[in-house]
């Protein structure tokens, strides 16, 4: 370790690789901070207890003479100015930023990306005739496009990487025996090789009804379309097979890529038809309900607020378009902004509701959440007032009462507020500790008063103000005690 | 650099030489000065194979990362590009190629290196674009197996299940019977092979197969593996989701280790003196090698997070009082031998410094409230209770919005410890996630569902308690600090993987047929033939040396676990450790999941 430190110290020390050539004179001092960076991460390999807060951001930490640090150091040296290396760098990260961080970049999945237009016809039609004449091969390797490979050597040399032409496999029973030898290899890069090839030279009836009895092939080259967007090919592809989920939702995944809210409706609505799993049709059916819906609530805001007309859109600006939001951030948006409206409306919270069938608790939640936002007192109450048939009212939470004083405090509540709400947690010792917390002193006291706990009583009275009301009102439940 | 890779049983310094002199000589092929031009993503797995200094030696004069454009100057002969075979990549190889000025001169030499392999379709691709023809050296560097520590190897795939499981592409399997294969060269041929699962089949076949077809394989080295298990990731889904409770499994539960390296928040490991710099230090991630290269390290990072505090503070006590013999020395002889230890004590000290600091910041998560009923509601249904009705707790958490992936990774939980859930409480489930975090998600629910993770239960009975505890899965009375059984790692649960491998030693996979007969895949035993004069004649008393490979990923504490039974005093079975990809729970699920385009806000 110690002798390939000192190796690497040698190395940025001598000329003739040097760390840092700055060729812009002019800016000395940012000359200046690089090499004294340069020499402060020299010194992290003499002493480790040094601080390394001068190395670079990007690639901080990295132990020196690492691959990725000395990348960095090279290639800033190469650069010719200051300016010059920083666009670069910064044209770098953001590039980078596309690239898919996976590893495993071999397997077939990774292999085709982004929206290249693959010349098919070209793809693996190796024949000699195909070399141009700076290309020209030594004899030797003549011989692998020659010889007479079986299916199992051929898919053999293949997966060593060697070029082997595959014309050769004329008879449709030839084909297939090929695709089963490769499939059995379990190489990607060779199944789907062989299986462009085939793609090419079948008809495509016949190569869908094998592709069906051979449910692996069928996945790679399902991936292969939908990484190369032949779009049309695969939907022809996924009409005939239906076999398990995976493919069956491909389709609706297919809205992910469409941009444009109309277009993105328009496709989802056609999706609805497919024969999916029941479950996976509602779900679908209420996506596309949903999307339908924001459209027409976001048109209609758009226009409210730009009016300027609306007193809420005025005092609470919209922060994002409600369009492609979960129905649970729309239920809240409604309810923030809609919430009086009429039944009637699609914008109104109740219409919601009932349209998709949103659990009362859920219900409860999100409009508690939306109307304390609002600091609307009176609105929470109602909503967790419920009258019986005779008329008499009852406070009821589906989400428990201490659920109710989270939100409430969470949006600064007052205290007359929340202790009405403390008073209704049913479990004692949340309700105290709920009420001790919130500094709801009405209802520790009569907490303490219901539980006959004189001794928690007296010492409660430390914690109020001296001299208020609810010092009083504990002096005289002491002595109310006393008398009984 | 990589004295801790042969600190163990088997000395995987060889794997690596191998890999370097691999590199070496593809290097020589380019003679003169050279720039190599880096995919990114591969920078951080060359790094564990070799350093800067190997390329200097021969004459790698400059780095730069891969991007479109032209090239930078560099005056140098070769332009050597390090890349994954992707098409992606190719398109930026083409446009640097064609960018070149051809005028310059000396002209420059490209070749491509391709990692880990060639790609028919990616020189095809080159060709179409008409630069096939400018490289002079195409070559494939077969970085399989890279060596992580002396007892563990990884082929770094993240998406190996994915591909296996949902994608039916088994390309990684192969790479994996290749690697094996490569480790067979080195090490000696393997003469048992256990395995479970449907891709352990798959994988103990390729080996065969190859060793069949390449009869010049047959190597004449002492083979020094007894025995191969091959685990797939699919017989043990419920482990990974669990949080881990290990000091290095909590490092990677909350921070993420990336090669070795972590990124930790700076906040703890502010300067002793102020630099100039030290303004924008707290933007800038503490980075760590975290390694057995490191003593401490090695000593805490299998321990339950719980055991890890004493440990640092009796260090620290005995440092400080190393610090203090200064006082003692009188002679110069006492004085020279003190400075001489200094070095050490300094190592010592930062050493035990960053993993104080690292513990605080670890401290501060596991106390949380959440933390709390988080791993209360993990331990609730590892243990079978209330696994088959709507969990209050997981209905919380969607109410407030917690990360989604952590609702998913309950709900796999709770799924798998039920051996699926009853139809009713799936569709709730379902329901409340699309409604809260938005119907595109029902792709990586039914990812969850393929996979095996998150799905109704079908055979209408419950085999996970049967499995639980004929495996003893559960242990009550745990021991944190000074354990006696592998479950310490999940204070309470004992890994089904680690389970398995234990009792294949101990007394043997016979003694469990039922509970293998519930596990998915088939499980099978092969033997092969040894050339007599290789045959091992046992000494008394020596361990035998087993390697076990996860197919899909294996997590840290699963490899504590499997530290803790090398090290058992009458275990007679030291385990080396090989997987596709080092996972926990988070990682391994965002593997899984659609890729969504990120929320508008």
């Amino acid at each position: 370790m110690s002798r390939a430190r000192a190796d690497e110290e040698e190395y940025w020390h001598s000329s003739k690789f040097r760390a840092f050539t700055f060729d812009d004179e002019d800016d000395e001092l940012s000359q200046l901070k690089e090499s004294k960076r340069a020499v402060n991460s020299l010194r992290d390999i003499v002493d480790d207890d040094d601080d390394d807060d001068l190395e670079r951001v990007s690639w901080s930490g990295e132990p020196v003479g690492s691959i990725s640090w000395s990348i960095k150091e090279t290639a800033s040296s190469s650069t010719s100015s200051l300016e010059g290396r920083d666009s670069s760098l910064q044209k770098g990260s953001s590039s980078y930023a596309a690239f898919p961080k996976q590893v495993s970049s071999y397997s077939l999945s990774s292999l085709f990306k982004g929206e290249l237009c693959l010349s098919l016809s070209a793809l693996l039609d190796t024949g000699v005739k195909n070399y141009t004449p700076e290309l020209r091969r030594p004899k030797a390797e003549y011989k692998d496009y020659s010889s007479d490979w079986s299916p199992k050597d051929t898919v053999r040399r293949m997966q060593r990487g060697k070029v082997c032409s595959l014309e050769r496999f004329r008879s449709l029973q030839d084909k297939l025996v090929l695709l089963d030898e490769a499939v059995a290899g379990h190489d990607g890069n060779v199944i789907t090789a062989v299986l462009i090839f085939l793609k090419r030279t079948l008809r495509r009836e016949i190569l869908f009804r094998e592709l069906e009895v051979r449910q692996v092939a069928l996945c790679h080259l399902i991936h292969f379309l939908k990484e190369t967007g032949e779009q049309k090919l695969l939907l022809d592809l996924l009409r005939l097979c239906f076999f398990s989920l995976s493919v069956q939702l491909s389709q609706y995944r297919e809205h992910l890529n469409i941009q444009d809210v109309e277009k993105r409706r328009e496709f989802l609505k056609g999706c609805i038809g497919l024969p999916f799993s029941v479950e996976d049709t509602s779900h679908i059916q209420d996506h596309y309900t949903l999307l339908e819906r924001q459209i027409i609530i976001e048109a209609n805001d758009r226009h409210l607020e730009t009016a300027g007309q609306s007193e809420i859109f005025r005092k609470y600006p919209r922060k994002a378009s409600i369009l492609n939001m979960p129905l649970v951030t729309t239920l809240f948006y409604s309810c923030f902004y809609h919430y009086t409206e009429a039944e009637g409306t699609f914008s109104s919270p109740t219409n919601l509701k009932k349209t998709f069938k949103i659990p009362d608790k859920q219900y409860v939640l999100t409009a508690l959440a939306a109307r304390a936002k609002l600091r609307a007192w009176d609105d929470v109450d109602a909503l967790l007032t419920t009258k019986n048939w005779l008329g008499y009212t009852k406070k009821k939470a589906p989400i428990g009462f201490h659920r109710v004083v989270e939100i409430l405090q969470r949006n600064n509540a007052p205290v007359q507020v929340l202790q009405e709400y403390v008073r209704l947690v049913e479990d004692v010792e949340t309700r105290l500790n709920l009420a001790t917390k919130y500094k709801c002193h009405d209802v520790v006291i009569e907490t303490y008063r219901d539980l006959k706990d004189r001794i928690q009583l007296t010492a409660y009275k430390c914690k109020v103000e001296r001299g208020s009301a609810e010092e009083d009102k504990i002096n005289s439940i002491l002595n109310n005690t006393v008398r009984n | 650099m990589a004295a801790h890779l042969s600190s163990g049983r088997v000395n995987l310094t060889a794997l690596r030489e191998a890999g370097r002199r691999e590199l070496r000589e593809f290097l020589d092929k380019c003679a003169g000065s050279k720039a190599i031009v880096w995919d990114e993503d591969l920078t951080g797995p060359f790094g564990l194979i070799a350093q800067y200094s190997l390329l200097k030696e021969h004459e790698v004069e400059k780095m730069f990362t891969l991007k479109p454009g032209r090239l930078p100057q560099a005056d140098v002969k070769n332009i050597i590009f390090f890349v994954r075979p992707k098409l992606e990549l190719m398109d930026i190889i083409t446009d640097n190629v064609l960018r070149e000025d051809r005028g310059r001169s000396p002209q420059r030499d490209f070749h491509i290196l391709f990692v880990p392999r060639r790609s028919l379709l990616c020189e095809q691709w080159l060709k179409e674009q008409g630069v096939l023809g400018s490289f002079i050296h195409r070559e494939q560097y077969s970085l399989d197996l890279i060596p992580f520590d002396g007892d563990l190897l990884s082929m770094e795939s993240e998406s190996a299940f994915k591909e296996c499981y949902l994608e039916s592409d088994q390309t990684s399997l192969y790479h994996a019977a290749k690697g094996l294969m490569t480790l067979q060269a080195l090490y000696g041929t393997i003469p048992q092979i256990f395995g479970k699962g449907e891709c352990a089949r798959h994988v103990a076949n390729m080996m065969i197969r190859m060793k069949r077809e390449f009869p010049g394989s047959q190597n004449s080295i002492f083979p020094i593996f007894d025995t191969l298990l091959l685990l797939d990731r699919n017989v043990d889904l419920l482990t990974p989701l669990a949080t881990q409770l290990t000091y290095e499994g909590l490092i990677d539960e909350i921070y993420g280790i990336q090669n070795t390296y972590v990124k930790l928040p700076p906040e703890k490991f502010a300067p002793k003196k102020q630099g100039e710099g030290g303004k924008d230090l707290p933007t800038e991630p503490k980075k760590l090698q975290l390694n057995s290269a490191e003593e401490l390290y090695a000593e805490i990072r299998d321990k339950n997070f719980n055991a890890v505090g004493s440990v640092l503070s009796k260090k620290a006590k005995i440092i400080s009082a190393a610090f203090e013999e200064r006082h003692h020395a009188k002679t110069v002889g006492e004085i020279k031998q003190f400075v001489s230890q200094l070095p050490h004590m300094q190592a010592a000290r930062s050493s035990l410094a960053n993993h104080t600091s690292i513990a605080e910041l670890i401290k501060d998560i596991t106390t949380s409230e959440d933390f709390f009923d988080n791993l209360t509601v993990e331990q609730e249904f590892m243990s079978g209770i209330d696994t088959d009705k709507v969990n209050n707790y997981i209905e919380d958490c969607i109410a407030q919005k917690h990360p989604l992936i952590k609702i998913l990774r309950l709900v796999s939980l709770q799924s798998v410890c039920n051996s699926g859930l009853k139809q009713k409480v799936l569709d709730h489930y379902k329901r409340e996630i699309l409604q809260t975090y938005g119907y595109e998600h029902i792709l990586t629910l039914n990812n969850l569902e393929k996979a095996g993770l998150l799905k109704p239960q079908t055979s209408g009975r419950n085999n996970y308690p049967t499995i639980r505890k004929t495996l003893r899965l559960w242990m009550d009375d745990v021991n944190e600090q000074n354990p006696n059984d592998i479950s310490y790692v999940y204070s309470g649960y004992a890994p089904l993987s680690v389970r398995l491998a234990q009792l294949l030693a101990r007394p043997g996979w016979r003694s469990i047929e039922e509970v293998l007969k519930m596990l998915p895949g088939p499980h099978f035993e092969e033997r092969q033939q040894l050339p007599t004069g290789l045959q091992k004649k046992r000494q008394h008393g020596e361990n035998r040396v087993t390697l076990v490979f996860f197919l899909g990923g294996v997590t840290y504490a699963e490899i504590a676990a499997l530290r803790f039974l090398s090290q058992m005093e009458d275990g007679g079975t030291e385990y080396v450790i090989a997987t596709t990809k080092l996972i926990n729970g988070t990682s391994w699920l965002k593997s899984l999941m659609e890729k969504l385009e990120p929320a508008p806000f």
